[in-house]
């Protein structure tokens, strides 16, 4: 890793925690920080105890999880389909997810939510992948297909909430849209130990398949050991997606930014890979951030902050790719 | 020209069809014979009220919307050239609705009349950012830089959606019912506001056939022909906006319906615009009540919303559409 690497890096996650604790000490209750360092080092009252060691900071512990989960995925499919569109977003992995959870809070009442996002999405990664493919797999044609993929599971998942009793369906809405709102150590707990399994093995991946790629006349003879890096790669990308869904909901648009953002700031791809994870943190802690404040004491999911800063960024990458007339 | 004018009239006939099943199937089964007294002889009782108030309706707004929404698909394919555009996949719908729901939820309109300014304001601005998007840059707006830039406006658009509904439960109770896309929320009086604005819509729809087939010949050569394109263009975009935005105030946003049909009548009428404009308006809404007819009974005694079945219908159409080797220009 250089130097400008490491620099950048550094800033982000001494941004990403100084935005973390801003967040537990704003809310409903100030807190000053240092009550919040106090807190955090055990020498709270109870109050102080349940608002920040049981409300706010397993919050922000998800909010940093899910973001480096969803940003480090994205990494992963742009990395492999060499497109930036081609993103969890918009290749169904997320939409997948989410249907398979709104399953699981409105009809079924019970199940684990983690094990069954994991399987929706995988089951609508393949869908689309094989939907796509046609004597191998064009990046546009995947997003074509998932955006055709996605719109068939999001219909489903709309007629899934004109089911529900209205109540249900609130937290089903507000959940769809990418919610931090009342996570609790459980969460912070699953994406934790997603991020401690996924973490490495994406990077090993990453590491292993920079190195197959390097002399073109090894790689012929090891192409099977590519095609099987890739594999994992793509399991561990969408697993990532799938428990950052499940932790969080589908929050939008992080996966497909952050890495573009990575890209610029730090070349070398497998560093590119975290520095996209640290990146993804920082945006959706700073996004909760304003979807709390923006309307306190109404608060917004994260997902619609995220969904605002990142559609325009999409379109502005659409239109800079148009222009140098790499786009379709 | 004379079998296209008799498969025209056939598709008349389906349409009849459709509509007589979708008066008389449902949770309860009613005969033509019973379908006519409650049109003709209304007596006020259980069965002439569920034809005239609950039946009838639903049958008008799939009338309207499905002409709408057909006329509107043929026009945005002929106008960008393009086989993947849709009132639906452009992001159309996706502005109608938000410009809806907001006019409901934050400004408190409640009559079609009122909110149906909204819904073709939303669906105008929504058009002309994702033209604008999509025509930047090398080669114009092609199919793909269209279809992207419409996912990504109706992201966002989606989003804001949510979170007006997210705000207020009365709101979202309503609007989850809306957003599916269903023909049994508009009321009798709501159809009849909006009878105007779709006859405005077709109107403009139909005149401008013999433009779309100059079109379709590329700009330079309509142009040599004597076509204003921009015009030509402009119109076209004032009458998806007028039909896809008053369709969606009384549906919802019914996607994929605009994509499919329009490109069975190509299949079976050739690319005349003079024939598949017709074709289309009169098969969409025959295809959309069928669909609503299958909603009925597939799920007894609930009901699958007809967005579901156009959608679970349509994406494949959709799909196969971008999985052809060459996603040829129109």
């Amino acid at each position: 890793m250089d130097v400008s690497s490491l620099v950048w890096s550094t800033v982000a996650v001494a941004l990403t925690l100084a935005v973390g604790a801003l967040s537990l000490t704003l809310g409903d209750y100030r807190i000053p920080l240092p009550l919040v360092l106090d807190t955090l080092s055990g020498q709270g009252t109870l109050i102080l105890n349940d608002i920040v060691l049981n409300g706010r900071l397993p919050r922000v512990l998800v909010g940093i999880g899910v973001g480096t989960a969803f940003g480090v995925s994205g990494a992963i499919f742009q990395r492999l389909a060499r497109n930036p569109l081609v993103s969890p977003d918009l290749i169904g992995v997320n939409a997948g997810a989410a249907l398979a959870a709104v399953l699981m809070i409105t009809v079924l009442g019970s199940g684990w939510i983690p094990g069954g996002a994991l399987l929706g999405s995988l089951l609508a990664a393949t869908a689309v992948y094989l939907l796509a493919y046609r004597d191998g797999v064009s990046g546009y044609r995947l997003v074509l297909v998932g955006i055709g993929v996605t719109a068939i599971i999001g219909s489903v998942t709309a007629y899934l909430l004109t089911l529900a009793d209205i109540y249900t369906a609130k937290s089903a809405s507000q959940w769809l849209a990418g919610s931090l709102a009342g996570r609790s150590w459980s969460h912070a707990v699953l994406i934790g130990v997603a991020l401690v399994i996924l973490l490495p093995a994406a990077v090993a991946g990453a590491r292993q398949l920079r190195l197959l790629e390097l002399g073109d006349d090894l790689a012929r003879t090891l192409a099977g050991r590519v095609e099987l890096s890739r594999g994992l790669l793509i399991l561990v990308g969408v697993a990532l997606a799938a428990l950052a869904t499940a932790a969080a909901g589908p929050i939008a648009f992080v996966a497909l930014v952050a890495p573009q953002l990575a890209r610029r700031l730090v070349a070398e791809r497998v560093a590119g890979l975290l520095m996209a994870g640290a990146l993804g943190a920082l945006l959706v802690v700073a996004s909760d951030l304003v979807a709390r404040q923006i309307l306190a004491p109404t608060q917004l999911p994260v997902g619609i902050v995220t969904a605002f800063l990142g559609a325009p960024y999409l379109l502005i990458l659409m239109a800079r790719a148009n222009r140098i007339g790499s786009g379709g | 020209m004379r079998w296209r004018a008799a498969g025209l009239l056939l598709c008349v006939a389906v349409l009849a069809v459709s509509v007589l099943l979708s008066l008389s199937v449902g949770n309860q089964y009613f005969g033509a014979h019973d379908v006519y007294l409650a049109l003709a002889d209304f007596s006020g009782s259980d069965n002439d009220r569920v034809i005239r108030y609950l039946r009838m309706p639903r049958t008008g707004a799939g009338l309207l919307a499905g002409a709408a929404l057909g006329l509107a698909g043929a026009l945005m394919q002929g106008v960008t050239r393009n086989p993947l555009a849709d009132p639906g996949i452009l992001g159309v719908n996706a502005g109608a609705a938000l410009a809806v729901v907001g006019a409901i939820g934050v400004l408190g309109v409640s009559s079609l009349t009122g909110y149906v300014w909204f819904a073709m304001g939303g669906a105008l601005v929504a058009t002309v950012v994702v033209y604008l998007v999509g025509a930047i840059g090398r080669g114009g707006a092609t199919p793909v830089k269209l279809a992207l830039a419409g996912a990504a406006i109706s992201a966002l658009l989606g989003s804001v959606t949510s979170a007006i509904t997210l705000l207020d439960l009365s709101t979202l109770n309503e609007f989850r019912f809306w957003v599916v896309g269903s023909l049994t929320l508009a009321t009798g009086s709501v159809i009849g506001q909006a009878v105007p604005f779709i006859a405005v819509g077709i109107v403009l729809a139909l005149v401008l056939g013999r433009s779309l087939n100059q079109l379709a010949l590329g700009d330079e050569l309509a142009r040599s022909l004597g076509t204003r394109v921009m015009v030509v263009r402009v119109a076209a975009g004032l009458a998806v906006v007028v039909l896809a935005g008053t369709a969606t105030a009384i549906a919802g946003p019914i996607g994929f319906l605009g994509l499919a049909v329009p490109h069975v009548a190509r299949t079976l009428v050739g690319a005349d615009y003079r024939w598949i404009l017709p074709w289309s308006m009169v098969l969409a809404p025959a295809v959309l009540l069928l669909a609503d007819v299958v909603g009925r009974l597939v799920a007894r005694p609930d009901e699958l919303q007809v967005g579901i079945i156009t959608a679970v219908i349509g994406a494949p159409v959709f799909i196969a559409l971008v999985r052809r080797r060459r996603l040829a220009a129109l």
